[in-house]
């Protein structure tokens, strides 16, 4: 399948970001944009701010100063986190969180939860809207779990599974929400080589199939340099390089900071 | 080797959405309903129908209400008791200053209105949280209780302090034997707890355990914070405001507002812990145990007549109820909901280890 990167607005960016914690500056005038249908890789050392980049696009930190625009348009300052993933931008987290509580089908449905109607009354008694509505998002759940290979665990709690499966569910609740930007926060972390093999192909598949832009951010770099079009190396809070795979790969300034050289024995 | 869903295949998303998907869990329930509308007023006795069996009832309903909230969503509460006293006021003076509304109408005033002032207290809850939130409730308990004493014109002028519920009849039938109210109580109370096992496994569900389990995640995917927690305070206190009226008409008859004070209030979140955190099942089990352990304690010393006076029976009663809680959080602290999910888990394999 071909893919084609759109032109056109980007589907976020941020401009001249600052983000300070008292005297901590976090991140300095950061300028990062993705386009549609992009595979947009963040890579630096602990501390770099990649984190909070995150954190400043899905609306959990307000930043210090700077802008952030969806598709072109100046975002609210102060857009509260359930806005920003009902424009569309889903996330998952550098250490799990997932609902332990509730099972892999019942995370994934809350996923949806933002699509969905609330009536209170309706609910309650389970006629009408609220049944339907119910089924037709199980149904759509139910897609996401098959993609995801995960139909054996629908009914485990989550807390109980282990923690590849539960990188697995998190994704599929990211997805689940059917977003147009999905942010990837370390999805291979503590992962062995298959489950990285499975996850790369799941990224990717729905990055071809659905055409969902991705940023993510990652400290493997095979993984990084295969399925990424495009890496932005972060070095205490600033922005380092930003180009294709292969030219960070030879940039001076990113194997100073970041990759380092083979030692010569 | 009797409870087992082989053989019973669900083939539709609506068919594995049912509440009861096992065929054994349905005849269960038919039997139980069967039990508690036909076989329980023929053959009870007052005694059981009037001072036990309702209340248990009543119970389990301000259970319900709090598990929504404290089990459910995970804010605790420790005003459940005032928000059953506004649930009581509120039919009170309804049906005192206008004597055409049915009761029933009242009762769902009570509701909405202990709804209203329970969204009012859970708004420290957008800001706090845990322990924090439950002395902020505590102060809900507080306040109300001092509101219903001290102010006149809630009691309707009443030179006591006590109100007393006027009687009750829909077309022309009135509640009065104990059965009639008992079976009032069982179609209020069923009727709603059907209501909330709904909510709690729908859209609306599953937004409140997500705030429950990780609130930064639920935010993160599109869960409105604090639509949903304020959600949950009005849904949750709408049962207690429903099971306030509930106790002041068909239990208690006359009520003052110390009925409703802060030991009420941690009587049922014993019950909710008891009977398990999250589960709607468990809310009536853990209301039946605390209902019925002091009963059961006190007919078991009638056991050994005279070998005791009746004082050291008094104490015993509370040194065994108390000993006992602490056993039951000890071995299943998840409560009785989940010691029967485990007896259901054993039966389904039983008579084979696995």
């Amino acid at each position: 399948m071909k893919r084609e990167i759109g032109s056109g607005p980007p589907v976020t960016a941020l401009e001249n970001i600052h983000l300070s914690f008292g005297g901590l500056r976090a991140l300095q005038d950061v300028s990062v944009a993705v386009q549609p249908r992009e595979r947009l890789a963040i890579i630096g050392p602990n501390g770099a701010g990649k984190s909070s980049l995150f954190n400043i696009i899905s609306g959990i930190y307000t930043a210090s100063s700077g802008v952030v625009r969806h598709k072109g348009q100046e975002r609210p300052p102060r857009m509260k986190p359930y806005q920003v993933a009902r424009l569309g931008i889903a996330r998952t987290f550098q250490n799990i969180a997932l609902f332990p509580g509730m099972s892999a089908l019942d995370n994934i449905m809350t996923g949806r939860n933002s699509l969905m109607r609330r009536g209170i009354l309706s609910e309650a008694l389970q006629l009408g809207w609220a049944r339907r509505q119910e089924i037709e998002h199980r149904r759509r759940a139910e897609e996401i779990i098959d993609f995801l290979e995960i139909p054996s665990v629908r009914r485990t709690p989550v807390g109980e599974l282990p923690y590849g499966m539960q990188k697995r569910v998190e994704l599929g609740r990211a997805l689940a929400a059917e977003p147009e930007l999905l942010l990837l926060d370390e999805p291979m972390a503590g992962m062995n080589l298959e489950e990285k093999e499975d996850m790369c192909r799941f990224i990717l598949d729905v990055n071809e199939i659905h055409g969902t832009t991705l940023i993510l951010v990652e400290h493997d770099m095979g993984v990084v340099m295969d399925i990424s079009d495009r890496v932005a190396v972060f070095d205490y809070g600033r922005k380092i390089a930003d180009a294709a795979p292969d030219d960070v790969r030879r940039d001076q300034t990113v194997i100073d900071a970041y990759l380092g050289t083979a030692h010569e024995h | 080797m009797f409870y087992r869903e082989t053989g019973q295949y669900k083939t539709t998303y609506a068919a594995d959405r049912a509440i009861f998907p096992i065929r054994q869990d349905r005849i269960g329930i038919a039997i139980l309903l069967v039990v508690a509308f036909v076989v329980i007023p023929l053959f009870a006795n007052e005694y059981w129908l009037r001072s036990v069996l309702t209340p248990v009832l009543v119970f389990s309903l301000a259970a319900i209400g709090l598990n929504i909230l404290t089990g459910y969503t995970g804010q605790l509460s420790l005003g459940t008791a005032a928000f059953m006293a506004v649930g009581a006021f509120a039919a009170y003076n309804l049906e005192v200053r206008v004597p055409e509304v049915p009761f029933l109408v009242s009762f769902v005033v009570a509701g909405l209105a202990a709804a209203g002032v329970g969204i009012l207290f859970g708004l420290p809850s957008l800001r706090i949280k845990g322990f924090y939130l439950a002395v902020a409730t505590l102060a809900a308990q507080f306040f109300i209780e001092w509101l219903f004493t001290h102010v006149a014109w809630f009691t309707n002028y009443s030179t006591s302090g006590v109100i007393t519920a006027p009687p009750m009849t829909l077309l022309g039938y009135s509640f009065e034997s104990a059965a009639s109210r008992y079976l009032l109580t069982l179609c209020i109370v069923a009727g709603m707890a059907i209501m909330a096992k709904n909510m709690v496994r729908s859209e609306l569900g599953r937004a409140w355990m997500a705030v429950r389990d990780m609130d930064v995640a639920a935010e993160a995917i599109g869960i409105n914070l604090m639509a949903t927690k304020l959600t949950a305070f009005a849904v949750s206190s709408f049962y207690c405001g429903v099971a306030g009226a509930l106790w002041a008409y068909v239990y208690l008859g006359t009520v003052e507002p110390q009925a409703f004070d802060v030991l009420r209030s941690f009587e049922i979140l014993f019950m909710v812990i008891i009977g398990g955190l999250g589960s709607i099942l468990g809310s009536f089990l853990g209301a039946a145990f605390i209902v019925l352990l002091p009963i059961f304690i006190a007919n078991a010393s009638g056991l050994f007549g005279g070998a005791f006076s009746a004082e050291t029976i008094a104490h015993l009663e509370f040194v065994i109820f108390g000993g006992l809680i602490i056993l039951f959080l000890v071995v299943e602290p998840l409560g009785l909901a989940r010691l029967w999910q485990i007896v259901k888990e054993k039966l389904r394999l039983w008579p084979f280890p696995y």
